[in-house]
């Protein structure tokens, strides 16, 4: 283990903010969808790195957790997208301006 | 410099981690830059792989085992069902914002975020000492560790994800039941094809639908 604790964390922290411009820029639900997962997955990283710095299973079990999590949100958030696309047109964040207020 | 490249290549760890980095951060870059969908979901497959490789390098194989199965077996196979089905690798026209210079602004807000996250890195909040949960094992015993963790610590918290599981499980059966009733009942009337059933169905359940006409010239057919 050379390599120290500090660069992955720099790593999540780059990953995470992808996933957040991607939220941002994107359009396509699925797309900025898929940016949340990079952001989960960039937490999940720091959770693996901090567990092996603090010798503590702890941070590997909310991983596992975090995975449970993001699969049941796949699983409601693909079946939210598909109604929707079902009485409209497209899938962009645009088509749902009818929820603003 | 030949003394810096020598130095890099005796560390075999550090060379697994620059390439999984590379990786990790073109997937990433791919994701949000692609036009495709279809291609942002391989690059976030790509992702996927860089940071089960990290994993491994720190001595997670369980979790590594498990982000390529969940992550790249189900999630992004149920990612890229759902753009088949819909057919969504439609261009994004990013011409019409409805918010003045989004694009900019966004890519300021992320570079804050990431500013932000690596000053609050430098606070000393942490104490850095040992927590007491249970150790990390070697590479031998990872999974042990990891199950007596879940099944004696985190029992309540493992139990808790089993009702989320059948809740995610129920809200996805009920979200998808609707259109299914919706065919039958339209099967038996006049028209039997799907599409105009579907049309009649969302012009029928959505009177606050506005025209489609409008909606028709915002996407490159």
């Amino acid at each position: 283990m050379t390599v120290p604790g500090n660069w992955y964390l720099i790593l999540s922290a780059i990953l995470f903010s992808l996933g957040v411009i991607g939220v941002l820029v994107r359009k396509n639900v699925i797309i900025m969808f898929m940016s949340v997962e990079m952001m989960l997955n960039a937490v999940n990283l720091s959770f693996v790195t901090f567990s092996r710095m603090l010798g503590d299973i702890g941070g590997q079990v909310l991983v596992f957790f975090v995975l449970v999590v993001a699969a049941a949100e796949v699983v409601v958030g693909l079946g939210i997208i598909v109604s929707i696309f079902r009485r409209r047109v497209g899938v962009t964040a645009d088509d749902l301006h009818i929820l603003e207020g | 410099m030949d003394s810096l490249l020598l130095s890099v290549i005796a560390k075999p760890d550090l060379i697994v981690f620059l390439a999984a980095a590379v990786v990790v951060i073109a997937g990433g870059v791919g994701v949000i830059t692609y036009r495709n969908p279809v291609h942002s979901a391989l690059s976030l497959v790509m992702t996927m792989f860089g940071i089960a490789t990290l994993f491994i390098e720190q001595n997670a194989q369980f979790l590594a085992a498990v982000q390529i199965i969940v992550y790249a077996g189900a999630i992004i196979v149920l990612f890229l069902f759902v753009i088949m089905l819909l057919g969504v690798d439609r261009s994004e026209i990013f011409s019409r914002e409805r918010i003045r210079a989004q694009r900019p602004l966004a890519a300021v807000a992320g570079v804050v975020t990431l500013g932000e996250i690596l000053i609050l890195g430098h606070a000393t909040w942490a104490t850095g000492a040992k927590a007491a949960t249970g150790a990390v094992g070697n590479s031998s015993d990872n999974v042990f560790k990891i199950a007596q963790a879940v099944f004696s610590t985190y029992l309540l918290p493992f139990e808790a994800t089993a009702i989320l599981l059948v809740i995610a499980v129920l809200s996805a059966v009920y979200l998808s039941k609707r259109v299914v009733v919706n065919v039958d009942e339209a099967l038996d009337g006049p028209s039997s094809d799907g599409v105009a059933v579907a049309n009649e169905d969302a012009d029928r359940e959505a009177p606050w639908e506005p025209d489609t006409e409008n909606d028709d010239e915002v996407y490159e057919v």
